[in-house]
């Protein structure tokens, strides 16, 4: 089992504490009825799936409960960083 | 090529098996094919297999990165079903447990294809409404499919418990008689010989580095860690790496990678007749030839190539098992392993033409894709030959993505796949 940083609690924490929860950094569209069915299909599905660095949003949903992101290796399921949702993309 | 038959078998016992020529040449890779598969999984050998054979184009390469069958072929739970819920889904999986039948003696190798059923197990009032509402549509498509009482199930499964003190009681099952598993390495054997012999290159140690376009944008051929192969014609079957080599050619794909676990017990006497299933509990089970318990469940929780996953998923696999059959409480685990799958949005496949001319894709099956390798081959041919999907796989193209012709199975079918 993997471990994770919380940005929040600032503490190290089993994976099963944890809820994965998807790419990170998907902006929500701003204005939904001026998207074409092309930037509905990139917003809503087409995902980067990289072999090495992902962005990644995880949320402690058993401890503070916060959504926060991450930068994980996907070959070796290493943790590069954790850091807290607004900050930019590490 | 020697035939495999009861003769050449005795011919071979009288000089102790020692004269067996090898069943496939390991070939290396020529400058130019007319079409290429990447992947030697059953899916890429199986489209090699039916390109040659229906198709007439012989003069094809599987390009595959390691060994074949190593990935997730070799690293599946072997189950074998057409019980989908959806029109496109049913005829889709069934064209594949129709080419199930008489594989064997079509590739003269014995993929040991049984249809010992596969049970669903209901454990509650959703789980009967569902299941029935299963059972109607698949029958309206041809498709077998019944409703057991608990008693019935019991009779089927003997080591089933269904006692209505149990922490899951079992209300009923939907069972599909032609269901089943078949021996998974032999079928990529299988098809990699049948495919050599029609003249199929099958090049090992091979993988594809990047994808070469002209100026017209159409599939020019592919680099590889063993040089430059032309051709006009390129399928991709690489499951969870599929992603990988599409972005190669410059296209993002609607695909995530998750690892998805599995594990055997040790060998055991024969007790276990056929497949069971459970979406609620989330475990599904049978009984290996060899005399293992196989078993597995859902994904990892996260994007991974790692072919390996975390053990608290595998322990609460265990856990879901151990309730549905307090018989097997004390079985030891022999070993665990993870493939890395491909999982779409709407829990389909994608197979049939990409938006690269020449180009033509066969991938998302995520957890459920041994059960198709027949007919995901067969189909993935017939696209290459043809230029043009099959009916059958006419839907599960990529513009679903973008129109929203989605064929959502996740929803329908719960977690198992």
């Amino acid at each position: 089992m993997i471990l994770i940083h919380c940005p929040y609690c600032d503490e190290k924490r089993a994976e099963l504490e944890f809820a994965y929860a998807g790419e990170a950094h998907i902006a929500r569209p701003l204005d939904p009825s001026m998207l074409s069915d092309e930037e509905w299909e990139t917003y809503l599905f087409i995902r980067n799936n990289p072999r090495g660095r992902h962005h990644e949003r995880w949320r402690h949903i058993h401890g503070c409960g916060r959504f926060f992101n991450a930068v994980r290796d996907t070959v070796t399921d290493k943790f590069e960083t954790t850091y807290k949702a607004r900050e930019p993309r590490k | 090529m020697t035939r495999f038959s009861a003769l050449s078998l005795f011919t071979k016992a009288l000089g102790g098996h020692q004269s067996w020529p090898e069943q496939w040449p390991d070939a290396a890779p020529k400058p130019a094919y007319d079409a290429i598969i990447v992947g030697g999984g059953g899916h890429g050998l199986g489209a090699a297999y039916y390109l040659a054979k229906k198709y007439g184009i012989t003069n094809v390469a599987v390009i595959e990165k390691g060994w074949i069958g190593g990935g997730n072929t070799g690293r599946n739970t072997t189950i074998i079903r057409s019980n989908y819920l959806y029109d496109e889904s049913a005829h889709l999986y069934d064209h594949a447990v129709k080419l199930w039948d008489g594989l064997s003696q079509e590739l003269n190798y014995n993929t040991m294809y049984s249809k010992r059923g596969v049970m669903m197990l209901a454990h509650n009032v959703h789980d009967m409404q569902s299941f029935k509402r299963h059972i109607h549509a698949n029958r309206l498509n041809g498709v077998d499919n019944e409703w057991l009482t608990p008693q019935e199930a019991k009779a089927y499964c003997p080591p089933l418990n269904i006692s209505s003190d149990a922490r899951h009681p079992v209300l009923g099952a939907a069972l599909q008689r032609r269901g089943g598993t078949a021996r998974h390495d032999t079928v990529a054997w299988g098809y990699a010989r049948a495919a050599a012999a029609l003249g199929v290159d099958i090049i090992q140690n091979c993988a594809v580095t990047g994808i070469r376009r002209g100026a017209d944008g159409a599939i020019e051929g592919v680099e590889t860690t063993r040089g430059y192969i032309a051709s006009k014609r390129v399928g991709v079957s690489a499951a969870g790496n599929t992603s990988v080599i599409m972005q190669m050619a410059g296209l993002d794909f609607p695909l995530e990678s998750y690892p998805l676990q599995a594990l055997v017990s040790e060998p055991i006497k024969p007790v276990f007749p056929c497949v069971v299933m459970s979406n609620t509990v989330h475990a599904y089970m049978s009984q290996s030839d060899k005399g293992e318990l196989v078993i597995g469940a859902g994904t990892d929780q996260y994007v991974s190539y790692s072919q390996r996953g975390a053990l608290h998923i595998v322990e609460h696999t265990l856990a879901a098992i151990c309730e549905i059959f307090p018989i097997f409480r004390r079985m030891r685990m022999l070993r665990t392993w993870g493939g890395i799958v491909d999982v779409t949005p709407d829990r389909s496949p994608i197979l049939g033409k990409t938006p690269v001319q020449g180009l033509y894709v066969n991938c998302g099956w995520g957890t459920g894709g041994f059960k198709a390798t027949p007919g995901a081959g067969d189909l993935l041919a017939y696209t290459m030959a043809k230029d043009e999907p099959h009916r059958i796989n006419a839907p599960f193209n990529l513009d679903r993505f973008r129109n929203g012709r989605l064929i959502d199975e996740a929803a329908a079918a719960a977690v198992a796949h």
